[in-house]
């Protein structure tokens, strides 16, 4: 029984990271179509942000839930105005071009920030089960990660500004027909994308450490994520994040971690060889 | 088969030797050494301290005079943590800059694609890492430890305070898996047992899982082999769980990058590594050793363990060698460091095993305390693990092979 409780806890955990690392490549690429392969950096830089403002002395929850998300959307501004504008409609200049940005941003963090810059032990304290004892934090993280997809969908759903970034996705001369300034929405969603990827990274950072080349470990799970999600971009995302986060723990508590990490793989395959488009191009096609 | 490249390679090799002997007798003429580090790219965490420590030694050289008259002249290539630059750059070393010695490489893959290589155009090559062990090449020197040595003293460690039943967490590739064959011979000879093992690719940072079987099982002690970014997520995720208060956790890796620095000390606290090297040895040759380090490159360098150290011995030995031999021809040179030739340094006194190319070293248990490595004991001279004799350079000179533990 207890058992069963812990497993189903780490499983909820692995589910809600995904979900997290995702979120904001789900706006970036899900919505916007950009390609952008320094995603796993933009997580880093989040995470170097919290780290810093925290070491500064910033309150933890400022640090982490105010700092990393604006220091990541600042970023996201001005790469989305200097870079990825420019390119738009050209897939292979934009991966050119954010490659370049995520070799860049390594180099940076690693030229200044170095690899001395200490991290944040996770706070909260445990919980025991049994036998078994499970850090408080785990419940923050999947907690963080419900309330941020709940608060992305209804203010996509019911604000008059989410209308407006669907309305310029879906048909984007249509809604400059209508007078929306569809350039500045661009801007703003990716500005949105960005700074939820700083929230995940400076969630996740306790939990896994700031390094200059940690987003290495996440692009991959996250495209595959995404494009597994399909056509839109937010319930699809969440339904990949929780299919793979779920199978890759679970193969990994019924086998071994490395089973976890070929069974994502399996899983993305053979999902998006029976559904090309992803989940959601045959399922929830009216969802967002 | 002979193709053009390889007779060319070959020719130039051979003309290659005869000139390196040559250049030596000329006094006032700089010598020139060849270093290959890592100093961007995923492995530039490694590469920068130990290029530090390398260039430290080749700049006391040079500052108290030089070797045999000469001054070192470093030909400093940055391999960009990629495979295929290894190979360019031995290649380069070898037959273009015609270089007396090559040191560097860090992990085992760019080792075994210059060993070859060196080997092949008659070129020395020290390599300062630790590593799986069983590299047996007469043209090869290893300064770094290997695992059955380590795995030993910490075991043994471990039966003192703790217990004998191990829970083992590796990284999955040669080091991990080699890592944990050693440490379940390693738990037999000491009558205890291997209780759980699990092996985790580089790119996994999720641990629920591990943890909740450690919860399971109540080892004794976990001993961890991890290696790189994702798998220093397992200790927050250790600490979180409150793991970090009740089962020890010992690690030969952890160190290696400055990890006691970036983590925060109430996650790593406790943890029991062993190296021939911290920061805190109070030895007098680290009291001069380490302030004269600061001097030269700041403080903002994180923290010296035994991998990047090993750079400034394996070229503090070859300049020993060279001085006994009075030139820099490579079969003198390998014939003086073969007389078992040591030097003193800040991590106690290094020789070399004739038998084997690698060294007698001092290694130190500790434990990570408050952003330092608190030393817990001492043992002088351990030897290198040769198992079953396998690797006898002196009886076999010839042989060019990597044993791996017969287990």
């Amino acid at each position: 029984m207890d058992h069963a409780l812990v497993v189903g806890l780490h499983l909820l955990h692995a589910m809600a990271s995904l979900a997290l690392v995702c979120i904001g490549l789900a706006v970036i690429f899900g919505m916007l179509r950009v390609i952008n392969f320094a995603h796993g950096e933009f997580l880093m830089v989040g995470g170097y942000a919290f780290v810093l403002a925290a070491g500064a002395g910033l309150n933890l929850w400022v640090a982490m839930l105010v700092v990393a998300p604006a220091v990541v959307g600042a970023l996201g501004f001005l790469v989305e105005r200097f870079i990825i504008r420019h390119l738009r409609g050209d897939i292979i200049a934009t991966i050119l071009a954010t490659w370049g940005l995520s070799l860049f941003l390594i180099g940076l963090a690693a030229t200044v920030l170095g690899y001395h810059q200490q991290g944040v032990a996770p706070p909260f304290g445990t919980i025991q089960i049994g036998s078994y004892s499970i850090g408080n934090y785990t419940f923050f993280v999947i907690a963080v990660a419900v309330l941020t997809i709940v608060a992305l969908f209804a203010w996509l759903r019911w604000s008059r500004a989410g209308l407006l970034v669907r309305g310029a996705m879906q048909n984007p001369e249509l809604a400059a027909a209508l007078g929306a300034d569809t350039r500045r929405l661009r801007s703003s969603t990716f500005v949105l994308g960005s700074a939820l990827s700083g929230l995940a990274g400076a969630v996740l950072a306790p939990l896994a450490g700031v390094l200059p080349e940690i987003g290495a470990t996440y692009v991959v799970k996250a495209f595959i994520t995404v494009i597994s999600g399909g056509a839109t971009a937010l319930t699809g995302t969440t339904l990949a994040a929780a299919l793979f986060g779920f199978t890759s723990q679970a193969a990994a508590f019924l086998s071994r971690p490395v089973v976890g990490e070929v069974a994502l793989l399996i899983v993305a395959i053979v999902l998006l060889r029976l559904l090309p488009t992803g989940i959601t191009g045959r399922y929830f096609r009216k969802a967002l | 088969m002979l193709t053009r490249r390889t007779f060319i390679e070959g020719a130039m090799a051979a003309s290659a030797v005869p000139l390196v002997g040559l250049r030596s007798a000329r006094a006032s003429e700089p010598i020139a050494v060849g270093a290959i580090y890592d100093l961007s790219g995923p492995l530039q965490g490694f590469g920068d301290n130990q290029w530090r420590c390398a260039k430290l030694a080749i700049d006391q050289i040079n500052e108290a005079g030089g070797l045999l008259g000469s001054q070192l002249e470093v030909k400093l290539y940055d391999a960009q943590s990629e495979m295929q630059f290894y190979n360019q750059f031995a290649n380069q070393l070898a037959l273009r800059d015609r270089v007396a010695v090559v040191q560097g490489g860090l992990t085992s893959s760019s080792r075994e694609v210059i060993r070859p290589i060196l080997h092949r155009l008659h070129t020395l090559y020290v390599y300062n890492t630790n590593y799986e062990g069983g590299v047996c090449d007469r043209n090869f020197f290893a300064t770094g430890a290997t695992p059955g040595i380590y795995v030993d003293l910490l075991l043994q460690a471990a039966a003192d305070r703790w217990g004998k039943r191990v829970y083992v967490l590796a990284a999955d590739y040669n080091y991990g898996q080699i890592s944990a064959q050693w440490i379940r011979k390693a738990a037999q000879g000491l009558g205890g047992e291997v209780v759980g093992e699990e092996f985790f690719p580089l790119d996994v940072n999720q641990f629920g899982a591990t943890i909740s079987r450690i919860q399971a099982v109540e080892p004794d002690v976990v001993l961890n082999v991890f290696v790189g970014p994702a798998h220093e997520a397992f200790y927050g995720q250790w600490a979180s769980a409150g793991m970090n208060q009740r089962i020890p956790m010992m690690s030969t890796t952890f160190g290696g990058t400055s990890e006691i620095v970036r983590m925060p000390p109430e996650v790593v606290n406790g943890i029991m590594v062993i190296g021939s090297y911290y920061e805190s040895l109070d030895n007098a040759f680290n009291q001069a050793w380490l302030p004269d380090f600061r001097r030269r490159y700041g403080t903002d360098y994180g923290y010296l363990t035994d991998v990047p150290i090993k750079d400034w011995y394996g070229w503090t030995l070859w300049a020993e060698a060279v001085r006994q031999a009075g030139t820099v021809e490579r079969e003198a040179v390998i014939e003086a460091l073969e007389t078992g030739i040591g030097v003193d340094g800040p991590g106690g006194p290094v020789s070399i095993d004739p038998t084997t190319h690698h060294c007698f070293m001092d290694t130190h248990l500790a434990e990570a305390r408050d952003g330092e490595f608190r030393i817990l004991q001492r043992y002088q001279g351990v030897a290198p693990t040769n198992p079953a004799a396998q690797c006898d350079l002196q009886a076999r000179p010839d042989t060019n092979t990597m044993f791996t533990p017969d287990i």
